[in-house]
């Protein structure tokens, strides 16, 4: 390889608590290439280039750039260097404009004062070189999440870096929206700009990239160019074996009876911005009915609503014979709803509280576990002693802080919590985001479980892959509105009308 | 310019003796630093310390008085306590005491036709009841309508004592001695002495059985549970199914209430008629010893049981050794900062100067 | 003092006291707001006011000058939101409970110092407070002139830090990134701004103010240090915050508002309707919990208020 290397890290080492995030991992970018950081959810990526970008500081290691020796110990250090980094969860401040947004940090020419003039000339010029079109003077929260990541990429152009990290830049995105950002990272190749992109996405990696590198537990499993490879042997080092698609037996359940009835229901989102526009639409005993879509399209209001922590502004939703909008969570609880929300540590779990009381928390005041205004811990230990040895929730004893399981184990105990209760109807939000390939499997076998009993599962989530692998029907959402459920009992599913129908360009009538 | 080189790394938790042993470091490092408002003066710490602990552990009498001073300091300690657990920020039990004093006062005063143990029942059911109100509003200002609580509780204090300081410089100005304080209340409506000759009266009994009861309501009732969850997560816990607002709402007038009988007590057993600055502040010293005794029933008996010793001493080192009885109001000060500071090390571990 | 209800010398008299009570609050609240925009909530405050009133009145007391005892309240402010930043910055701690117990310590140091330096007198030694600074000519203008240009040089130093505050605040880098830093943290972080630097430097400035709006009460308003002297006037600036939506020229006009309640106690006290003194003292603390009532649902709190920051 005869090019110029501007980043090199090597022997890179970082560990959280006990946990080893990068064990001495070696990594180079050359000038002028697009090279990819592939990896499952918690195979270290991200915690590398947050080294690299000066936001965690590394236990051992060496970084190069432009060939000297440097330490990075800020985002500024990093910045100074020509290095930028386009976050997962955006860095951009709500209340400030686009403008505000991009100077925040950067010395003014003016001295103390801010040079609006100046910022805004320079600001234009970036907008029309690389068609990344946004209001300077629009406040951030106005915007959609696509222009928000213009402002993230524009920001990096505005302090002249030379090395661009994009953290699993497409996540947030249509395929449509794809497409145009990675049209722009091929205009900042040809200006001889280097990009590192992360994702976990096969395909995106495989059409972007110029070459791979494959992290696996925090080690470097691998590097590839382009053209050496193939999508199957990069799942493979991704993995450690070969993906296997779940098996979807027929459901046992033969007759089509509608469980969960939702009519025009309507909804307001926190910004009291119509989310929900009316939609209608069935699931059915005995069957997963997968949402997909890009998140932010209605998702997460669809979820509060049916969870009893939002509020609709119209329309109903029955659980066979009980109205359940507009109830109290306790009330839905009771009339068996399971609920595993998408925020698992922020509402699915109190995590301050010891493990036996999360794992009732949802029905405490039920007999046997209390009796008029006396709880009753005795029997609450031991119905969390059968739990976690039932769904193997790998912890030290029932008496822990909450807090201190993985991951993987609190999704476990969510999910123990609620099928304990054997609810009629569930809905699973982004059930294993986040979580490590073991528990996932886990998670997917137990909700086609409960749905092999006759249980009714709504299952919501970004990740196609588990949709495709879980669902009986597939619904579409797009902007708040329901773009087409595909039956798979009676079609195969075509991945591109999919794919048009998640970006709103195709709409099937809904029967 | 360098900037904190202090850096904090997650860590386990703590061995269990660790976190016991807590307070008792954080007592002793806050008496090191206030030695040193005591040096400036040019007096000996250690002197003032032993003069501390003379003059309230040191002779029975002595004793009886701490005891005294104790009963009111464990009301307001526990009122305090159960409200930051459901993390009710109520800084205001220095008004719920007055609101309480001020009731059993007005009740005391009508002189009723009522056996003894029936007038005490009434003194103290509405002097709870006063100081329940005086905390409910906020409780219900916080939970229906978000009404910040620290900043309503806070103010609440002022409202209440310059109600009761305009009561006592009004209508209920003793007109004999025209002293800015009540009649006595009635004898009925006195509280029974309990260790006879001494002023050690039946409240310190009902604080002993607040505690008992801060034990039971947090460890053995399903509000206990409501309220630990609301305080550790108040969005979690809402949408776990538990109603937050009632908790907060049910929390506070407890709380109130609570602190209302120290009032009640002051007033019954140590006074018998209201004055102004009838507490020294025994409702903000709650803060720092709900803090000290980490929100644990018997922690909160412990520490307030120290703060007595610290408070009442005080008073005798200031007159023996002539250095400001207000040393205590500083200690206290301290104590909460450097009990709070303890507190990190049970999640994180203190890395000095290690960046540049 | 029987002047006439609705007489011009009763509402001059009454707009000036008006401003003249309106000054700590003014102060005090300005400095709140650039903790508050930082994301820290200064409780505090209430016990650097107590402290700057007797750092001003012991300074003055001694040495005779009113401005060294100006410039040690501020600077005894300062140390105070010096130590609020440790405590909060770089430790971490509980905003609430720092808070308080700076007030808690604060406060009885302040009455702990006193005694010390003064003993317990029957009557409280005096300074020779600041009298009002006419300002040239402009005094003169009728009715103008008595309520705005016959104040106490605190006073005009109050009026001039608002747009101050509002050109630091709106039109600086620090006030950007003050603004980021209070909102959005890991953003500001992110973008090479140092969050522990600008909550330092916010604290620091809360502090100093909160001693100078102190000093204002001992070598001013009156002329001696007593108990209670601030009266939780602090935590009357913590509401204002609020009602201003942390925005220093809304913070003059709540200022103004609080200080008009003071002011009418004052004016109604001397006149024929008869209610117990205390009933005036009262009103400030009423008003603002109904104000904050009104008002909680719409506040737009720095969306990191309260939060600590950690970097991992």
């Amino acid at each position: 390889m005869e090019k110029e290397k501007i980043v090199e890290m090597r022997n890179i080492r970082k560990t959280f608590l006990n946990n080893v995030a990068n064990n001495n991992i070696n990594f180079v970018v050359y000038k002028g290439e697009i090279v990819s950081l592939l990896g499952e959810n918690g195979a270290g990526k991200t915690t590398l280039m947050k080294i690299l970008y000066g936001m965690y500081t590394k236990d051992s290691g060496e970084i190069f750039v432009n060939g000297k020796k440097v330490e990075i110990n800020s985002p500024k250090d990093a910045i100074a260097l020509g290095i930028g980094m386009v976050h997962q969860h955006f860095t951009l401040v709500r209340t400030l404009t686009v403008l505000e947004n991009v100077i925040l940090g950067l010395p003014s020419p003016k001295g103390i004062n801010l040079d609006f003039d100046y910022a805004r000339k320079r600001l234009q010029e970036i907008i029309q070189r690389y068609g990344l079109v946004v209001n300077p003077d629009a406040k951030i929260w106005q915007l959609s999440v696509g222009e928000r990541q213009r402002v993230e990429i524009i920001k990096a152009l505005y302090r002249n870096i030379n090395v661009l990290i994009l953290d699993e830049p497409t996540a947030v995105l249509t395929p449509q929206e794809v497409e145009e950002l990675f049209k722009t990272l091929r205009i900042f190749k040809k200006e001889g700009k280097s990009i590192v992109f992360i994702s976990h996405k096969l395909e995106e990696v495989m059409e972007i990239s110029d070459r791979i590198v494959i992290l696996r537990n925090g080690v470097v499993t691998g590097e590839r160019r382009k053209e050496e490879t193939n999508a199957r042997e990069l799942a493979r080092l991704m993995v450690g074996r070969e993906v296997i698609e779940v098996l979807r037996e027929k459901t046992s359940v033969t007759e089509k009876s509608p469980l969960l009835k939702v009519e025009g229901l309507k909804a307001l989102n926190d910004k009291n911005l119509v989310a929900l526009k009316g939609i209608s639409f069935s699931v059915n005993k005995g069957e997963i009915l997968g949402v997909a879509g890009v998140a932010g399209n209605g998702q997460r209001e669809l979820e509060d609503v049916i969870c009893g922590v939002r509020k609709p502004i119209s329309g109903h939703i029955f659980l066979d014979k009980d109205e359940i909008s507009g109830r109290s969570p306790k009330e839905i609880i009771r009339l068996g709803v399971g609920r595993i929300p998408e925020d698992r540590m922020e509402s699915g779990l109190i995590l301050d509280l010891p493990l036996y009381e999360n794992l009732v928390i949802e029905f405490y005041d039920k007999p046997p576990f209390s009796k008029g205004m006396l709880i009753n811990y005795k029997s609450i230990k031991r119905f969390a002693q059968k739990l976690i040895k039932e769904y193997r929730i790998k912890t030290a004893s029932i008496d822990v802080k909450t807090r201190t399981l993985s991951g993987g184990n609190l999704q476990k105990v969510i999910l123990a919590r609620v099928l304990s209760q054997s609810p009629k109807f569930i809905i699973a939000s982004q059930p294993t985001r986040g979580l490590d390939v073991g528990a996932m499997e886990y998670i997917h076998e137990k909700l086609l479980e409960a749905r092999n009993n006759g249980a009714g599962i709504l299952l919501i989530s970004e990740d196609l892959h588990e949709v495709l692998n879980l669902s009986d029907r597939i619904m579409v959402m797009y902007e708040g509105e329901i773009m087409g459920i595909i039956d798979r009992s009676k079609e195969k599913v075509d991945i591109e009308e999919l794919g048009l129908m998640m970006a709103g360009a195709k709409r099937r009538k809904v029967s | 310019m360098s900037w904190p080189t202090i850096k904090l790394e997650k860590r386990l938790p703590p061995p269990v003796w660790f976190q016991v042993l807590t307070p008792v470091i954080a007592v002793f490092i806050s008496l090191l630093i206030s030695a040193i408002f005591i040096l400036i003066l040019g007096k000996n710490p250690i002197t003032a310390f032993y003069y501390i602990l003379k003059g309230s552990i040191g002779t029975w009498f002595a004793f009886k008085e701490m005891l005294v001073k104790a009963a009111p300091l464990i009301l307001t300690g526990v009122a305090v306590a159960i409200a930051f657990i459901a993390k009710y920020w109520n800084i205001g039990a220095e008004g719920q005491l007055y609101a309480g004093a001020l009731a059993a006062a007005w009740i005391g005063m009508l002189n009723l036709p009522l056996p003894k143990p029936v007038y005490i029942l009434l003194v103290i059911t509405v002097g709870f009841i006063a100081g329940a109100i005086w905390s409910g509003i906020p409780g219900y200002l916080k939970a229906k309508l978000k009404v910040d609580d620290v900043v309503t509780t806070l103010l609440m204090n002022y409202i209440m004592i310059y109600t009761v300081s305009a009561l006592l410089n009004g209508p209920w100005r003793n007109p004999v001695t025209m002293y800015p304080s009540s009649t006595p209340i009635a004898q009925n409506a006195r509280f029974p002495i309990i260790i006879p000759r001494s002023r050690v009266h039946f409240g310190l009994i009902i604080s002993l059985l607040a505690v008992l009861f801060m034990y039971f309501l947090v460890r053995k009732t399903k509000l206990g549970f409501e309220i630990r969850a609301t305080g550790a997560n108040p969005s979690a816990a809402k949408f776990l199914g538990i109603d937050t607002i009632k908790s907060i709402i049910v929390i506070s007038i407890i709380s109130g209430g609570i602190a209302g009988l120290a009032g009640v007590g002051e007033v019954a057993g140590v006074h018998y008629h209201l004055i102004r600055g009838l507490s020294p502040g025994y409702g903000y010293s709650g803060i720092i010893i709900a803090m000290l005794g980490r929100l644990n029933s018997i922690g909160v008996l412990l520490a307030a049981i120290y703060f007595a010793i610290i408070i009442n001493g005080a008073q005798f080192m200031s007159i023996t050794l002539n250095i400001p009885s207000y040393i205590a109001t500083v200690i206290q000060g301290i104590t909460l900062i450097v009990m709070l500071a303890m507190l990190l090390l049970f999640e994180y571990r203190i890395k000095i100067g290690r960046s540049k | 003092m029987n002047t006439g209800f609705w007489t011009l010398t009763f509402w001059v008299g009454f707009l000036a006291a008006t401003v003249r009570m309106a000054t700590p609050l003014i102060i005090a609240t300005l400095g709140e707001t650039f903790a508050e925009r930082s994301g820290v909530l200064n409780l505090g405050i209430e016990g650097m006011m107590i402290f700057g009133a007797l750092a001003g009145f012991l300074t003055t007391y001694f040495t005779k000058s009113l401005w060294l005892g100006v410039l040690v309240a501020t600077l005894s402010g300062i140390a105070f939101g010096w130590l609020m930043a440790f405590l909060t910055v770089t430790l971490t701690l509980s905003q609430h409970v720092s808070g308080l117990g700076i007030t808690i310590f604060a406060s009885g140091l302040a009455y702990y110092t006193y005694r010390a330096a003064i003993g317990s007198p029957t009557v409280p030694p005096t300074i020779k407070a600041f009298s009002t600074l006419k300002i040239p000519l402009l005094w003169k203008i009728p009715i103008i002139g008595p309520i705005l240009f016959d104040q106490y040089a605190i006073t005009y130093i109050g009026i001039l830090l608002v747009p101050l505050a509002g050109y630091l605040i709106y039109k600086t880098t620090f006030g950007l990134s003050l603004r980021a830093v209070g909102e959005n943290p890991e953003a500001a972080d992110a973008m090479g701004i140092n969050v522990y630097k600008i909550r330092y430097t916010a604290l620091l400035i809360a502090g100093g103010l909160a001693g100078l709006s102190g000093a204002f009460f001992t070598l001013a308003e009156f002329n001696m240090f007593l108990y209670d002297i601030v009266a939780g006037r602090g935590w009357v600036a913590i509401a204002l915050v609020i009602f201003a939506n942390w925005i220093p020229s809304k913070v003059l006009w709540g200022a103004l508002f609080f200080g008009s309640i003071d002011a009418i106690g004052l004016r109604l006290q001397g006149t024929a309707i008869k209610v117990p003194f205390q009933v005036y003292l009262m009103l400030p603390y009423i008003f603002t919990i109904i104000v904050l009532i009104l008002i909680a649902r719409n506040a737009s709190y720095p969306s990191a208020l309260l939060k600590p920051y950690r970097r991992e």
